[in-house]
C-alpha cells in the first residue's frame, strides 16, 4: 500500500513537472511582446527593457523555467503581471467555488447514473430502451447550452433562481444552494449520460457472471445479490469512467462558471489567459493537473477497496 | 423500444446485416438524415446563403423573421440565416479537422502500442496519461493566449487532445485480439506485421472506431461552440459559437439570435451521439426488439402419455421443453420433452455430448436458465411441490435448503470481491437464520470436512488467492451448507486436474451418503458415471434416449446412441480405473 502510494506520488510529480514545462515553454514563446502590451504603444525602448528585466523576460527560457520551478517547489507561484496579486492567494480564494461545483456534479451525477443504469440493466425492456435513448441524447447536450437553457427558463422567465452570482455556504447554506443548483444540473447532464451507459453495460455484464448464478442457487435474496454482489462488481468500470469524466468536468466548469458569473477558477482562467498573464496561467495549469491527479488517485483507491483483485495489480 | 418490434422482425432477423438493423432504429435514422442534410448545407453554403455573413445593414438591426431575413437579423443588422449557413460550414470543417487529427494520431499509435508494445507502449501510455490529465478548455484558452484567436489552431490542438480516446480504444482492442489463434496463425505463416495489422486487426477495431468518431465529432462541436461562446474566437469568422456569444448579449431583449445557433449546436451534437448509439446497437445486434424481455413461463400443455412419477422421487420432471429467444418471436428449442426422476438417496448421472441439453435441463430445474432461456412447457416437481404451470411455487424459496448446485468452473463461480468466508456464511445466515458466529463455526467445519487442510486461511482468502481444486471444494461446501435434499452438479470435475478429479468425486460420494442427499450429476464422462452413479440417463439432441441402472447400461446398452457413446469413451474409462487403483494403493 505504501509502496503503491509512493509510486503514484512519484509519477504524479513527474506528470505535473512535464505538464508545467510544456505549458511554460509555449507561454514563453508567445509572451515576447508582453512588456510592450503592458506599457502601451508609446513606451520607449528603455522602459520596455526595464519592464523585461523586472519580469525576468531578459533571461533565456530554460533559465526562466528553472527559476519558476524552484520557487514553485517552495509554494511560491509569483505575482500576476497585471494586477500584482499573489497567485497562490487568488487561486486559493477561488478554488472552493470550483471544487464545490465539480464535487456537487460528481455526487449528483453518480447517484442518478448508478440508479438509472442499474434499473435499465436489471429491468430491461422499455425502461432500458428509454434510458439508452435518454443517455445517448444527454451525451450530445453540451453543458453550456443546458446552462443557457436553465438560465433563460428558471432565472429569467420564472425567476426561481438568481441568474448570476455566488453565496458562500458558510454565509448562507440556502443561498449557496440556490446559486450552485443550476450550474450543477447544467454540468451534470453530460456526465450522467456517459456514466449511465457504462453502469448499464457493467451491471448487465455482471448479471451474466457465473458467480451470480451460484449465489442465486444458494438461496440468497435477490436484493442482496444485486446490491452487495452485482453492483459492487459493476462499480469498478463505472468509477473508471466517472474519473475520466472529471477532467472534462473541470473544462466544462470554465464555460458554466462564466455563464452564471461564479467567482471560480474557470472564470479566472478566461480573464487571465486573454491578457497572457503567465504566472497566473501557470498556477492554474499546475493546480488543475494536481486536482485531476488527486481525483484519479482517490478513484483508484476506491476501486482497490471494492475489488481485491485490483489491489494485486 | 415498441412492444410490436418483435412481431415486425422477420424470422431471419438474427442474420440480417448491420445496415438493416440500423434502418429499423427510427431515431438513429432521423439523426443520420439530419446530419446528411447538414453536410449538404455545409458544402453548398455559399450558394444557399442569400447575404454575405458579415454584411451589416445598420438600418435593419434586431429584425424579426421576414421574407428577406428568414431568421431575422442581429444587432449589427446582419442576416442570421446567412450567418447560420456559413457558420455551419466553418463549424463542421473545424470539427472535422479536430476529428481527423485525432484519428491520424490516435489510431496508428494505438495500433503500434497494442501490437508492437515494448518501449513504444511505455512511452505512448505515459504521453496518453499526460494528455488525459489536461483539462481541454483550459489548454485551449492557453493556446489562444499563445497563438491568437483562430478556429483552426484551436481545433488542431483539440484534435491532439482528443487523440487519447482513440489511442486507448485501439490499443485495448488490439490487445484483446493479438493473441487470438487466427492472428497467431498469420504470424506463424510468415505474414509481415504490417499486413497482419491491416488484414486482421484493423477489421476488429473498425466498428469501435466508427462509433468513437461519431462521439468525438459531437464533443468537438460542443467544445468549439463553448470556446467561441466565451468570445475568444476570431470575430470575423462566423461560427455557431460566435453567434451564440453575440446573441447572448441581447438575450433579454431578443432571444432569436441565440435560439438559432443554440438549436443548431444541440441538434447536431445530439444527432452525432444518437448516431453513435445506433451504430453500436446495429453492430452488436442489440437493436429495438432484441433488447431482451424477461423470460415468461408459458402455461404447459398436457404432457402426452406421461409416466407417473416414482413414489420416492425427490425430483420429478415430465415433458420438459426449454427454449431460447424472443417471447412470441422465433424460439430455439434446446430441450424437447424430457422425463426424469431422481429418487431419494440416489446418484443419477445425466450424460450426453456437449449441446445435448443436459445442462439446460439441470438449470431449468434450478430455475436458473441464462438470460433469454425459459421453460416452454412440461412439469417440474420438487419434493412434491409443483414448480411450473399456473399457481406454481417459486423454486427460489427451495434453493439452498432443498436444492443446491455445484457448477463446473470453480474460480468464476466465486465473487472476486468477497472473502471465501463471507460467501459461505451469508447464505447460512439468510437461509438457516443462524448467527454470524454459528455460521462461521459451521463454515470452518465444512471447509475441513471437504478436505481443506488450513480452513482458517482459506476462510480469510479471496477467490483469486486459492487454487481451482480448492475453489471447487469451497463450492461443494457452500452447496451442502444448508442441508439440501437434492444436489445438482453440472460437470463438477471437468475443469480440474485429473488427480484432483478423483478426489472430488470421492468427496461427493462420501457427502452423499453422509448427508443422505440425492445427487443429479451432469457429465459427458462415462468414467465419472461408472465411478459414482447408481442410475444413468443418456441424452441426445434434447431428448432422453435411455435410462437404466449403471451396471445394466454398461453391460447391455439398449440404444444405438448409448453404444456409440460407450465405444467412443472407452479411452476415457481406462485411465479412471488405473486412477482408482492408484488411489487405493495410496
Amino acid at each position: 500500500m505504501i509502496a503503491f502510494l509512493a509510486r503514484r506520488l512519484l509519477s504524479s510529480i513527474v506528470l505535473v513537472i512535464a505538464v508545467s514545462f510544456v505549458g511554460f515553454v509555449l507561454l514563453a514563446l508567445a509572451s515576447g511582446d508582453t512588456a510592450q502590451n503592458m506599457l502601451g504603444q508609446n513606451a520607449t525602448q528603455e522602459q520596455i527593457d526595464a519592464k523585461n528585466v523586472e519580469l525576468g523576460l531578459d533571461q533565456s527560457i530554460p533559465v526562466r523555467y528553472g527559476l519558476w520551478l524552484a520557487s514553485a517547489a517552495r509554494g511560491d507561484f509569483g505575482r500576476s503581471w497585471f494586477t500584482g496579486e499573489n497567485v497562490i492567494q487568488s487561486l486559493a480564494s477561488r478554488l472552493p467555488v470550483t471544487l464545490s461545483l465539480v464535487a456537487g456534479v460528481m455526487v449528483f451525477a453518480a447517484l442518478i447514473a448508478f440508479t438509472l443504469g442499474s434499473v435499465a440493466a436489471i429491468r430491461r425492456g422499455k425502461i432500458d430502451r428509454f434510458v439508452q435513448i435518454f443517455s445517448a441524447m444527454g451525451f450530445g447536450m453540451p453543458g453550456f447550452l443546458v446552462a443557457l437553457l436553465l438560465v433563460t427558463l428558471f432565472s429569467i422567465q420564472l425567476g426561481w433562481f438568481p441568474a448570476t452570482g455566488y453565496v458562500e455556504p458558510q454565509v448562507s447554506l440556502g443561498g449557496w444552494l440556490s446559486t450552485i443548483a443550476l450550474p450543477i444540473i447544467a454540468l451534470s447532464v453530460n456526465t450522467i449520460a456517459g456514466v449511465t451507459q457504462q453502469v448499464r453495460s457493467a451491471v448487465a455484464e455482471t448479471l451474466q457472471k457465473d458467480f451470480v448464478r451460484t449465489l442465486r442457487s444458494r438461496g440468497l435474496p435477490e436484493r442482496t445479490i444485486i446490491v452487495k454482489h452485482v453492483l459492487r462488481n459493476a462499480a469498478t468500470p463505472a468509477l473508471t469512467v466517472l474519473a475520466l469524466q472529471f477532467v472534462g468536468l473541470l473544462g466544462g466548469s470554465v464555460v458554466v462558471e462564466s455563464i452564471f458569473a461564479l467567482p471560480g477558477l474557470g472564470s479566472m482562467a478566461i480573464r487571465y489567459t486573454e491578457r497572457g498573464d503567465v504566472p497566473v496561467i501557470m498556477g492554474l495549469i499546475v493546480l488543475t493537473v494536481i486536482i485531476v491527479v488527486v481525483v484519479n488517485l482517490l478513484v483508484d483507491l476506491a476501486i482497490g477497496w471494492l475489488n481485491p483483485k485490483a489491489r494485486v495489480e | 423500444m415498441s412492444s410490436s418490434a418483435p412481431s415486425t422482425a422477420a424470422p431471419q432477423s438474427s442474420r440480417s446485416s448491420a445496415l438493416q438493423r440500423f434502418m429499423r432504429n427510427p431515431i438513429a435514422v432521423i439523426a443520420a438524415v439530419f446530419l446528411l442534410i447538414l453536410l449538404f448545407v455545409a458544402a453548398a453554403a455559399h450558394w444557399i446563403a442569400p447575404f454575405d455573413p458579415n454584411f451589416a445593414d445598420l438600418r435593419n438591426t434586431m429584425a424579426g423573421m421576414s421574407a428577406q431575413n428568414l431568421l431575422g437579423t442581429d444587432r449589427a443588422g446582419r442576416d442570421l440565416f446567412s450567418r447560420l449557413i456559413i457558420g455551419t460550414q466553418v463549424t463542421l470543417l473545424g470539427s472535422a479537422m479536430a476529428v481527423g487529427i485525432a484519428l491520424l494520431i490516435g489510431v496508428p499509435t494505438g495500433l503500434i502500442a497494442g501490437y508492437y508494445g515494448r518501449w513504444f507502449e511505455t512511452l505512448s501510455l505515459w504521453l496518453n496519461g499526460l494528455l488525459m490529465a489536461m483539462p481541454v478548455i483550459i489548454v485551449l484558452l492557453a493556446v489562444r493566449a499563445v497563438a491568437g484567436p483562430s478556429v483552426w489552431t484551436s481545433m488542431a490542438v483539440l484534435g491532439v487532445l482528443l487523440s487519447q480516446g482513440y489511442f486507448r480504444l485501439v490499443r485495448s482492442s488490439v490487445l484483446s485480439v493479438r493473441n487470438e489463434l487466427y492472428v497467431d496463425a498469420a504470424r506463424v505463416s510468415g505474414l509481415s506485421a504490417f499486413r497482419i495489422i491491416f488484414r486482421h486487426i484493423l477489421g476488429v477495431v473498425r466498428a469501435p472506431i466508427i462509433v468513437q468518431t461519431a462521439l468525438v465529432a459531437s464533443l468537438a462541436i460542443a467544445t468549439q461552440s463553448g470556446l467561441e461562446f466565451l468570445g475568444i474566437g476570431d470575430r470575423k469568422v462566423p461560427t455557431w459559437g460566435r453567434m451564440l456569444n453575440e446573441g447572448f448579449q441581447t438575450i433579454y431583449t431578443n432571444p432569436l439570435p441565440t435560439l438559432w445557433p443554440a438549436l443548431a449546436v444541440l441538434l447536431t451534437c445530439m444527432s452525432f451521439a444518437v448516431l453513435a448509439n445506433g451504430i453500436r446497437d446495429a453492430m452488436e445486434d442489440r437493436g429495438p426488439g432484441s433488447a431482451g424481455t424477461p423470460p415468461v413461463e408459458e402455461a404447459p400443455e398436457e404432457a402426452a402419455a406421461a409416466q407417473p412419477s416414482a413414489e420416492d422421487a425427490i425430483l420429478s420432471v415430465r415433458g420438459l421443453r426449454v427454449g431460447y429467444g424472443e417471447h412470441g418471436g422465433n424460439t430455439t428449442v434446446v430441450v424437447h420433452g424430457v422425463d426424469l426422476d431422481v429418487r431419494k438417496g440416489e446418484f443419477l448421472g445425466l450424460v450426453g455430448e456437449s449441446g445435448s441439453g443436459k445442462s439446460q435441463t439441470a438449470l431449468s430445474v434450478l430455475g436458473l436458465l441464462p438470460q433469454g432461456g425459459r421453460v416452454l412447457e412440461g412439469e417440474i416437481r420438487l419434493l412434491g411441490h409443483r414448480m411450473t404451470g399456473p399457481g406454481a411455487e417459486s423454486v427460489a424459496q427451495f434453493r439452498g435448503t432443498h436444492i443446491a448446485y455445484i457448477p463446473q468452473e470453480p474460480i468464476s463461480n466465486l465473487d472476486p470481491a468477497y472473502r471465501i468466508g463471507h460467501q459461505l456464511i451469508a447464505p447460512m445466515q439468510a437461509r438457516l437464520g443462524i448467527s454470524r458466529r454459528e455460521a462461521t463455526d459451521k463454515a470452518l467445519a465444512l471447509l475441513e470436512r471437504v478436505g481443506i487442510r488450513d480452513p482458517k486461511r482459506v476462510f480469510d482468502s479471496y477467490p483469486h488467492e486459492i487454487s481451482g481444486g480448492m475453489a471447487q471444494r469451497v463450492l461443494i461446501a457452500g452447496a451442502v451448507s444448508c442441508g439440501p435434499s437434492l444436489l445438482i452438479a453440472d460437470e463438477p470435475t471437468t475443469a480440474l486436474d485429473v488427480t484432483v478429479q478423483a478426489k472430488v468425486l470421492d468427496l461427493l460420494r462420501d457427502l452423499q451418503s453422509e448427508l443422505d442427499m440425492a445427487v443429479l450429476i451432469v457429465t459427458h464422462n462415462f468414467g465419472v458415471v461408472a465411478d459414482i452413479c447408481d442410475r444413468v440417463a443418456v441424452m441426445k439432441f434434447g431428448r432422453i434416449v435411455e435410462t437404466a441402472p449403471v451396471e445394466q447400461l454398461f453391460a447391455a446398452p439398449q440404444h444405438e446412441y448409448t453404444r456409440l457413446l460407450l465405444s467412443s469413451t472407452l479411452d476415457d474409462a481406462a485411465p479412471r480405473q488405473a486412477l482408482d487403483q492408484e488411489r487405493i494403493s495410496a
